[in-house]
């Protein structure tokens, strides 16, 4: 078996002898995108602080990498481990450049290799270099300030990426952005992403695995899949919406899992990354019951029809 | 036009756009035309009678004041432009060289003509007019919306300007010069030793000061005794607290003579660095407490996750952003000090303050300017310079 990237066993972790994080064992996979998704004050913050040890864990082991993190000094394991959290938390007074820049300079990396990466993930993130590395962060819009963060985040290439409501404080139409955008991120760079949210939309348009935690608590972990078809709990029904099961449905399923390959229609064609409720919007929108379905490339590669979104 | 100004049966007064530059304008004439510009005494301790601007000197000087002036007036009636205020802020700067320099003429002349005891004094008219043209000026600055650098500008040219007239012997024959001349080798001392007491007082207060801040920061509990016991010690006047240090300093001094050969003392410059120290101790805890608290939760939270160690937290984000407000309070506690400084002479710890003193004495005013003079210009250059440099600071870090 392979050593999973993030192992969290049996920890707890009160304060002042209110318990927030409950003999929680959680283990996530190298590659995975697991959303901690729960409601406030449900310790999934909690958590995530104590993987990079913003908060002190009072019993049980962490491991990242298959190495303890309470055998390293802190900073040295928060410098392996990008850290995303909501209000970007850019440096008002420094440059973009140099905000994304924090972690390579902390390291002592080489002053051209740093300028290099800087552009890398400036174009990774969709913000042109030129215009963006000497501005300034008020100069951005929010959801370019969080695209900053993220790269800032991912600036030293660490292997794991913890983001913390990351696009809780941006307006809904760059959050579905932002969402699309991280999803990207990582199909292209298999990072280990553990990323917090109480919002059950965004848990099932961007995680590979959800661990629903409850009082501190794994009330469920399984596939986006999984915990919309089979809630195992009251809790989990609830949290997920038992009024919007069947819509809910349709947003973990992908275009491509249901479309006839070979066949073609008219009309614009939907990306098979798409999700079924992504594709019912569509043909609501377009009046028609067939859409051509289009790979990463733009090629058509098959048709879905209404009839499919419910079989 | 609006319905109500049409309704107007007569025509209303045109107001001025920029009401500042007509009423400085009117006040100068006011002043100029009512009180002595300068005024003539027998000798040194006796008081004068008023001179007029143009009673006593080539009418070239009354005449380019009042060009001025009606300039300065005109100006604020004309739509607002950046070249207007530029322009404005040129005759202002322009008017207070000429005020100055018909000062120096003035005071030449008549005592040319009077008897080598007579003394010519700067009168009320003098200082009312430069005061409304050094307010101009600066109403001109702030309206062609300068930068730092061009701000500075017209300070250096008018003290420049200064400086000229009096090395070229244009202010010798007023009291005030007079008074200077007789003190010359000692005031650049008194100018030290006041420069000495300020620094000597302002920078341990900011080694006790900042960490007192930073203490009460980190541990709230710590807060409101540190602030109350501060607040006390602010509230004590100045010559009560220099009057409660005499017994302990005079006996600490009798007692170590290594403390007493180092100057400490009852009286001296010991009890009123103390005492400046303790003054300057609440303006710098609290813009402390207030700056490095008010740094942004987000940035520090983001800059500890990145792996930045507490010591890099503090240098790298918490110390620039706070920057502004910590220079906020450092320019508070110099320009108090400067002038608290004066009030030292007192228990004799010297500097500008001893010139004070001894003219309160003497009954002569003029001394007495010769030493207020040049703490307020100190106290302004110095809360200009501070000023400058917060508000780049702001600039650049403005969210």
């Amino acid at each position: 078996m392979i050593e999973p990237m993030i192992d969290i066993e049996h920890v707890s972790k009160a304060y002042d002898g209110r318990i927030v994080v409950d003999d929680l064992s959680l283990a996530v996979p190298q590659g995975a995108f697991c959303v901690l998704l729960g409601p406030s004050g449900c310790g999934k913050s909690t958590t995530l602080r104590m993987i990079n040890r913003l908060v002190d864990f009072d019993s049980g082991a962490i491991r990242v990498g298959g190495e303890d993190v309470l055998l390293a000094p802190p900073e040295a394991l928060r410098r392996r481990i990008g850290y995303v959290i909501q209000s970007s938390g850019l440096f008002p007074h420094w440059r973009i450049g140099d905000n994304i820049a924090t972690v390579p300079r902390l390291l002592g990396w080489p002053r051209e290799q740093i300028d290099a990466r800087v552009g890398e993930l400036l174009t990774l993130l969709r913000l042109d270099p030129a215009i963006y590395r000497g501005k300034f962060p008020h100069q951005l819009s929010g959801g370019e300030q969080q695209r900053v963060g993220v790269a800032r985040a991912l600036a030293a290439d660490p292997d794991v990426l913890l983001m913390d409501e990351p696009f809780a404080a941006v307006d809904p139409i760059t959050r579905d952005a932002l969402q699309v955008e991280i999803a990207r991120i990582h199909r292209e760079t298999g990072k280990t992403i553990i990323f917090v949210t109480h919002d059950i939309e965004e848990a099932l348009r961007v995680a590979t695995v959800i661990a629903i935690l409850d009082k501190g608590r794994l009330a469920q972990l399984g596939t986006p899949i999984d915990i919309v078809e089979n809630p195992k709990s009251d809790f989990v029904r609830g949290f997920i919406g038992a009024q919007g099961i069947g819509l809910k449905l349709l947003s973990v399923r992908r275009v491509g899992e249901r479309m006839r390959a070979g066949e073609s229609a008219d009309g614009k064609p939907i990306s098979q990354h798409a999700t079924l409720a992504e594709a019912l919007g569509t043909m609501t929108e377009q009046r028609r019951d067939r859409l051509p379905v289009a790979d990463g490339e733009g090629r058509v590669v098959g048709v879905i029809t209404l009839a499919d979104l419910v079989r | 036009m609006t319905a109500a100004a049409t309704a107007l049966p007569v025509r209303a007064v045109k107001l001025p756009r920029n009401r500042v530059l007509p009423v400085l304008m009117i006040a100068a004439a006011t002043a100029a035309i009512a009180c002595g510009f300068v005024d003539l005494a027998p000798n040194r301790l006796v008081s004068g009678r008023p001179v007029m601007l143009w009673q006593a000197t080539a009418s070239g000087y009354t005449i380019a004041l009042a060009a001025c002036g009606a300039i300065l007036f005109a100006a604020g009636f004309a739509a607002p432009r950046r070249w207007l205020a530029f322009s404005a802020a040129i005759v202002a700067g322009a008017g207070l060289i000429i005020v100055l320099a018909a000062a120096g003429d003035v005071a030449a002349m008549l005592s040319a003509a009077a008897p080598p005891a007579a003394r010519v004094s700067l009168g009320a008219g003098f200082w009312i007019v430069l005061a409304c043209a050094a307010l101009a000026l600066i109403d001109a600055l702030q309206r062609a919306d300068a930068g730092a650098a061009v701000q500075f500008l017209p300070a250096a040219l008018v003290a420049a300007g200064f400086v000229a007239l009096a090395e070229g012997g244009w202010f010798d024959a007023l009291s005030l010069a007079r008074e200077f001349a007789t003190r010359r080798d000692v005031f650049a001392a008194a100018v030290l030793r006041h420069a000495v007491l300020v620094a000597a007082s302002v920078g341990p207060a900011l080694l006790i000061g900042v960490p007192l801040g930073l203490a009460a920061l980190r541990k709230t509990r710590f807060e409101g005794p540190l602030f109350a016991v501060l607040n006390l010690l602010q509230t004590v006047p100045s010559i009560a607290l220099f009057g409660l240090m005499l017994v302990p300093l005079s006996a600490l001094g009798q007692a170590v003579p290594a403390l007493r050969a180092l100057g400490v003392g009852g009286v001296g410059p010991a009890p009123a660095i103390i005492a400046l120290t303790l003054y300057a101790l609440l303006p710098i805890a609290r813009n402390t407490l207030v700056g490095i608290g008010g740094v942004a939760p987000a940035a520090i939270e983001a800059a500890r996750g990145m792996g930045m160690t507490s010591r890099q937290v503090f240098w790298q984000v918490e110390v620039p952003l706070a920057l502004p407000v910590l220079l906020a309070g450092l320019r508070v506690v110099t320009v108090q000090a400067i002038g608290l400084a004066v009030v030292a002479a007192l228990i004799g710890a010297g500097g500008l303050g001893s010139f004070v003193f001894e003219g309160l004495g003497q009954y002569a005013t003029d001394l007495v300017l010769l030493g207020a003079l040049p703490a307020i210009v100190l106290a302004l250059a110095v809360d200009f310079l501070l000023r400058l440099t917060a508000a780049a600071l702001g600039r650049r870090y403005a969210p």
